[in-house]
């Protein structure tokens, strides 16, 4: 994320074919809200097309319009020259659209050449020539230089191996154009290094590519063109070597990029004078996730975890909380020595934490609001001892006041709120319990610029009150932005530990980089 | 007990030894183990336990329930279940009786309960698929309907006395040695074998294995997964009929009382046979040693004369907890 | 009480609050309260005197009654049902647990030096709901310890489960003669059938422990999420697991009833079903299967349902046994009522594949 742009990119000329692809003027809308409005968006043969935007830009909405999972409300979408609507994925396909998408969409229990080609299979006689279809399946596969058993369970693989997989089911269709979802996200530099292999050998072979990454880097390394995203609307369509990094950022977080960097120079290097400790950590480990790590909190200070997806970030977080239990090492809250079993025993230290999965391991999407907030506190009193309606009705409306929770409809169902406010609720609860450590893995990912700001601006004041932060994103700038010590993180261990006097996020790639070792590792 | 297992030669007994099954076909294997040990079990017991014709009469005992079974790993590894397939039973004995006391012919008596089964079972499958209602009330539903068509028939028991079935019913088919098996077992075995090739070399069957690993995936992999959820519910109601009719024969009536919780003996085959119950991974074969274990279990309370049959039950619910389990140890360590 | 009992989910139909009518009409327990009026409807069409209720000895007699007393069994059961229900669970041993506590209370009294004494009604029902605290137990640890799908957990003890019960009554049709214990049936208290003082007894109960504690939030926060429940540090393997000992226990009483209803316990035919009723009056009442939110008055409402539909069909000629045909229209009628595909199918076009949902920021 350096500001210049250092990558040598292949510059490519407007081509002078057609576009495989042409979206025109797209629209789709949920109920009453609208996820995209008359976006349109071209693919040419031969390019590595990048789909930018923010979360909740309308990127996978747009993909999944072209792809036949959504069906548009209006536009249309011209493929090869001829007007299409896709009702199914099984449509797109059939007209050369393959997607291969961020959480691996195969099925594990069945062998890694069934995966590429289920629904076309090679047949005698009525029945699947299982020798062909492997034959064919390693054939695809050592043409895209994947070295894998066509026999073996897709499931027995690591991610990574999977989703090449996965890309090898799409170019075995021969496909005209192929989507990549987020592909990179739970891959280390090699797998991804891999990836970007199979991908080049696609475009050389006139394969339009759709790539949606959140790594800006690897945009600059591998795509040619892109499309930005802003709200569920078209901002431009661009060369990707005539934008440089930053044009781009501003792109795509709009104008209140400045309202972040005026945060920016407020909030950074508020020193800690505290000297009293919360938490302490020593040699806590678990196998597979984290290797011993010490880590020590004290009173209103932020620490910001840096470190790639991976990196054993979230796995520090959930140990501390107990969320996954150590193997070994020891956790002092408060000078209480206890191994943390479960959640509960962290919560009835006053520990809170907030998971990355909002969705899976936050939201209780069919209570309400009202009983989201008060869930932590109310499962600390126990069912007998139900919270009187007066607190509830003055904590509700407080925290609905303070953190600016919209709808302020304390019985809204919580599934309907946007993510930004679902994550301002999640906070809420913990808030209320009233903890002195508080655990934050990536709260401001997929919610809305306004609230990003708003949760950075809360964790900032939390921390000035004399709570003990610690502050999880994969995004570097605000992890530094707002700690007063970053703790970085790699192959699952703490590889460097440093107060945040004027560290800046090359700093800390260097860091991270500095440690680079080969490793097999890296699957999240 | 180890002085009966046969010593075999050292070279067998090296492969044997070195073979490690793929983990997929270990559940297989435990239940094949299962099986062969409680056969040599009962052979120590009882005298006359290990004779051929004890294993032959297994499979006569327990044809309709193979057939049920095979139905029933079809809507497993699909990742549902059929609840109905004990009262589709008992509406095909009432079909079958009722038209050829009417005097139909026993073809087409045949062909009107096949139809029927199978129609239930695809209308299940309408629901479970377009309607997005649970396999498990969807066959709720076909159990209480089934169940209800066959009371509106007749509460009460009719006898089957048609030549052709009683001829069926009776006619033996002579296998070297002296022994003999019936008609019945060979449409048992006959229906195995085709829902093996089914599973394991048709688009059909490799789809059903992917919609129970995972059934979003197999969406958006463009597969035929509507095709495939109602298909194995209409496969399940169609081997329900044909069961159906196997009962038929074996008990020569038709009766609304019949085969009142067959569909839990069909699924405790299912998941003694190796299938995981939520789908995705499992062999026909593994439901057939499955029935076979549950006949084993039967045979040996004849053979005891001393034991109650409830203990049927209880070692039934035994062995499903045992499977249960493991199977559940099994996937937590995958992940 | 319907205040405590009710808090079904309401209908969402965005921010604005729907009127008085708008509310009744959106109500989910309007169609079975209405399919229930129908129903009674028909029966006095057959029968004028259908709704009559006479007092003999200071008892309540009628049809109506009749429902009352029989709707107890099916009642309880879902009652029970219900909560394991809203956690993402199910029970499909409920039948077998009824048919173990009945054998093991009416051996009991059986056994018992004074058959007839009240004293022995007690102490074997006490044993008898001993035992069920003890297969929910069983139950419950299957589903919250080993974490097995609780349709598969619970299908063990449906398969042994009668083994068990007629390992206990020894095969034989087991039949003790004790006023006591019949009167759990045909008892009657204040006019009103003791079977069904009991079942609403129980409603009662549970309802005060659900909606006047947090236990029912809890519940639905287990059901609805049960990772983001275990982080929240709600103790959800507890919950899960007591609400499977209530479940059994629930079943333990409707055995008892239903044993004492005809004096006797087969123990292979006793409650044979029920579990599928049980969870028929839950699907009717609203609750999802899917788990979460749940309501309890949506759950009598079933219970009745089932019952008066059980008394109609032989009152309008047509014989008993096809009230199985009638519940498989009932079981296919709520589904379709409650598939949101069913429900956007028969509104307007439905969007393909686009289930409706949160929009991120």
């Amino acid at each position: 994320m350096t500001h210049t742009q250092e990558q040598v990119v292949t510059v490519r000329p407007e081509p002078s074919q057609q576009p495989v692809v042409e979206m025109r003027d797209i629209s789709i809308t949920f109920g009453t809200v609208s996820a995209l409005d008359r976006v349109s968006m071209r693919l040419f043969p031969g390019e590595v097309h990048a789909l930018m935007g923010e979360n909740g830009a309308g990127k996978s909405t747009l993909i999944k319009a072209l792809t036949g999972v959504y069906t548009i409300d209006a536009g249309t979408i011209v493929v090869g020259g001829e007007e299409h609507e896709f009702h199914t994925p099984a449509a797109a396909q059939a007209a050369g659209i393959s997607t291969v998408y961020q959480e691996v969409n195969l099925v594990p229990n069945l062998t890694v050449a069934e995966n590429m080609l289920l629904g076309r299979e090679p047949r005698r006689f009525g029945a699947i020539n299982v020798r062909a279809m492997n034959r064919r399946a390693r054939q695809t596969l050592e043409r895209l230089g994947l070295d894998v058993n066509p026999g073996s369970l897709l499931g027995d693989h690591p991610i990574a191996v999977q989703q090449l997989v996965a890309i090898a089911r799409a170019v075995d269709v021969d496909a005209r154009v192929v989507i990549l979802d987020e592909p990179t996200s739970s891959l280390d530099a090699d797998e991804v290094e891999k990836l970007f292999d199979v991908m080049r050998r696609l475009r050389e072979h006139g394969v339009a590519i759709v790539f949606v990454s959140h790594f800006l880097d690897q945009i600059y390394e591998i795509a040619d063109r892109m499309t930005i995203l802003r709200n569920g609307r078209l901002v431009e369509e661009r060369m990707v070597a005539e934008t440089s990094q930053l044009e781009l950022v501003r792109l795509m977080i709009g104008r209140e990029l400045e309202v972040l960097e005026r945060l920016d120079r407020d909030q950074r290097q508020a020193a800690v004078s505290s000297e009293t400790p919360v938490l302490k950590a020593v040699g806590l480990s678990r196998k597979g996730s984290l290797e011993a790590t010490d880590l020590t909190l004290y009173e209103g200070e932020v620490v910001g975890v840096a470190g790639l997806l991976g990196s054993g970030r979230t796995e520090l977080a959930r140990l501390l909380f107990g969320a996954d239990t150590a193997d070994h090492g020891e956790l002092e809250v408060r000078s209480s020595r206890r191994r943390l079993r479960s959640p509960r025993h962290a919560i009835d230290r006053k520990m809170a934490f907030s998971s990355e999965d909002r969705k899976a391991e936050g939201v209780i999407g069919d209570l309400t609001v009202a009983d989201n907030m008060l869930l932590a506190l109310q499962a600390s009193r126990g069912w007998l001892r139900p919270i009187p309606q007066a607190t509830r009705a003055r904590l509700v409306r407080d925290y609905i006041q303070a953190l600016d929770i919209r709808p302020a409809d304390p019985d809204a169902l919580m599934r309907n709120l946007s993510g930004g406010n679902q994550q301002k609720v999640l906070l809420a609860r913990w808030l209320i319990t009233d903890p002195d450590v508080l655990i934050l893995d990536e709260p401001t990912r997929g919610i809305d610029i306004g609230a990003k700001t708003q949760i950075q601006t809360l964790v900032a004041d939390l921390a000035a009150k004399g709570m003990a932060v610690v502050f999880i994103s994969a995004e570097l700038e605000e992890v530094l932005r707002l700690s007063h010590r970053v703790v970085v993180m790699r192959d699952r261990r703490k590889i460097r530990e440093l107060p945040n006097d004027d560290v800046s996020v090359s700093d800390v790639l260097e860091i991270i980089a500095g440690e680079a070792r080969q490793t097999e590792e890296g699957t999240a | 007990m180890s002085a009966t297992i046969a010593v075999p030669n050292p070279s067998v007994w090296d492969r044997v030894r070195t073979y490690s099954p793929s983990r997929r076909y270990l559940p297989v294997v435990a239940t094949f183990a299962l099986f062969i040990g409680m056969f040599g079990a009962g052979g120590i017991r009882y005298e006359g336990f290990t004779d051929p014709q004890v294993f032959l009469s297994l499979l006569l005992d327990n044809s309709f329930l193979i057939v049920l079974a095979v139905g029933m790993t079809f809507v497993i590894l699909s990742g549902g279940i059929d609840l109905s397939v004990g009262s589709v039973v008992a509406l095909s004995t009432m079909i079958a009786a009722k038209t050829l006391e009417m005097g139909w012919s026993p073809y087409l008596s045949m062909v009107t309960v096949l139809v029927v089964g199978t129609l239930l079972g695809t209308l299940m499958g309408l629901l479970i698929h377009y309607l997005d209602i649970q396999p498990f009330i969807a066959t709720l539903a076909g159990l209480f309907l089934a169940r209800g068509l066959t009371y509106l028939i007749s509460t009460e028991s009719i006898p089957i006395t048609d030549a052709t079935f009683t001829e069926l019913a009776f006619a033996s088919i002579t296998l070297p040695g002296g022994y003999y098996t019936t008609w019945t077992v060979v449409v048992a075995l006959a229906t195995v074998v085709v829902a093996a090739a089914v599973l394991a070399r048709t688009r059909f069957g490799r789809t059903v294995y992917a919609v129970g690993g995972n059934e979003a995936s197999a969406m958006l992999m463009g597969l035929r997964v509507a095709a495939v959820k109602v298909g194995v519910y209409a496969i399940s109601g169609f081997c329900a009929a044909l069961g159906g009719l196997l009962f038929g024969l074996y008990t020569l009536s038709g009766y609304s009382l019949h085969a009142v919780g067959m569909e839990l003996d069909a699924i405790a085959a299912v998941v003694i046979g190796g299938t995981l119950l939520t789908g995705g991974r499992g062999f026909v074969v593994g439901s057939l040693l499955g029935v076979l274990v549950l006949g084993t279990i039967q045979t040996f309370i004849s053979f005891d004369g001393t034991l109650n049959s409830w203990w049927t039950r209880i070692v039934i619910g035994a062995l499903l907890l045992v499977f249960v389990v493991v199977q559940r140890l099994m996937t937590r360590r995958q992940t | 009480m319907t205040d405590t009992l009710d808090r079904a989910p309401a209908p969402e139909r965005g921010a604005a609050r729907p009127g008085l009518a708008g509310r009744l009409l959106g109500h989910q327990l309007l169609w079975p309260v209405l399919a229930i009026i129908v129903m009674l409807v028909i029966d006095v069409i057959a029968n004028p005197s259908f709704l009559d209720v006479r007092i003999q000895d200071g008892h309540l007699y009628g049809n109506v009654i009749d429902i009352a007393r029989n709707s107890a069994p099916v009642m309880l059961v879902a009652l029970g049902m219900t909560l394991v229900i809203a956690t993402r669970g199910i029970d499909l041993s409920v039948g077998a647990v009824a048919a173990i506590a009945a054998a093991v209370a009416c051996t009991r009294i059986v056994e018992s030096a004074d058959e007839g004494a009240a004293s022995a009604t007690i102490l074997a029902s006490t044993t008898a709901l001993a035992v069920c605290v003890l297969l929910g137990v069983w139950n419950g640890f299957l589903v919250s310890v080993l974490g097995i799908q609780p349709i598969i957990a619970t299908l063990v003890l449906m398969v042994a489960g009668r083994g068990l019960a007629m390992l206990i009554t020894d095969g034989q049709i087991t039949t003790p003669t004790n006023d006591t214990f019949s009167n759990l049936a045909s008892g009657f208290v204040l006019g009103l059938p003791i079977a069904f003082l009991i079942a609403l007894g129980m409603v009662a109960l549970t309802a005060v422990l659900t909606r006047r504690t947090a236990l029912g939030m809890l519940i639905e926060a287990v059901g609805i999420n049960p990772d983001a429940s275990r982080l929240a540090g709600v103790r959800a393997r507890t919950i899960t697991w007591t609400v499977y000992v209530f479940g059994a226990v629930c079943a333990g009483l409707a055995g008892l009833i239903i044993a004492a209803n005809t004096n006797s316990v087969n123990a292979n035919s006793l409650g044979l079903w029920i579990e599928l009723d049980a969870i028929l009056a839950v699907v009717i009442g609203g609750t999802a299967l899917t788990g979460g939110r749940f309501s309890l008055a949506g759950t009598v409402v079933g219970a009745l349902l089932i019952a008066t539909l059980v008394r109609t069909i032989p009152s309008i000629g047509i014989p008993s046994e096809a009230n199985y045909l009638f519940k498989a229209f009932v079981v296919i009628l709520v589904c379709l009522l409650q598939s949101p595909r069913a429900r956007a199918a028969l509104r307007v076009r439905g969007r393909r594949g686009a289930q409706p949902k949160a929009v991120a920021a």
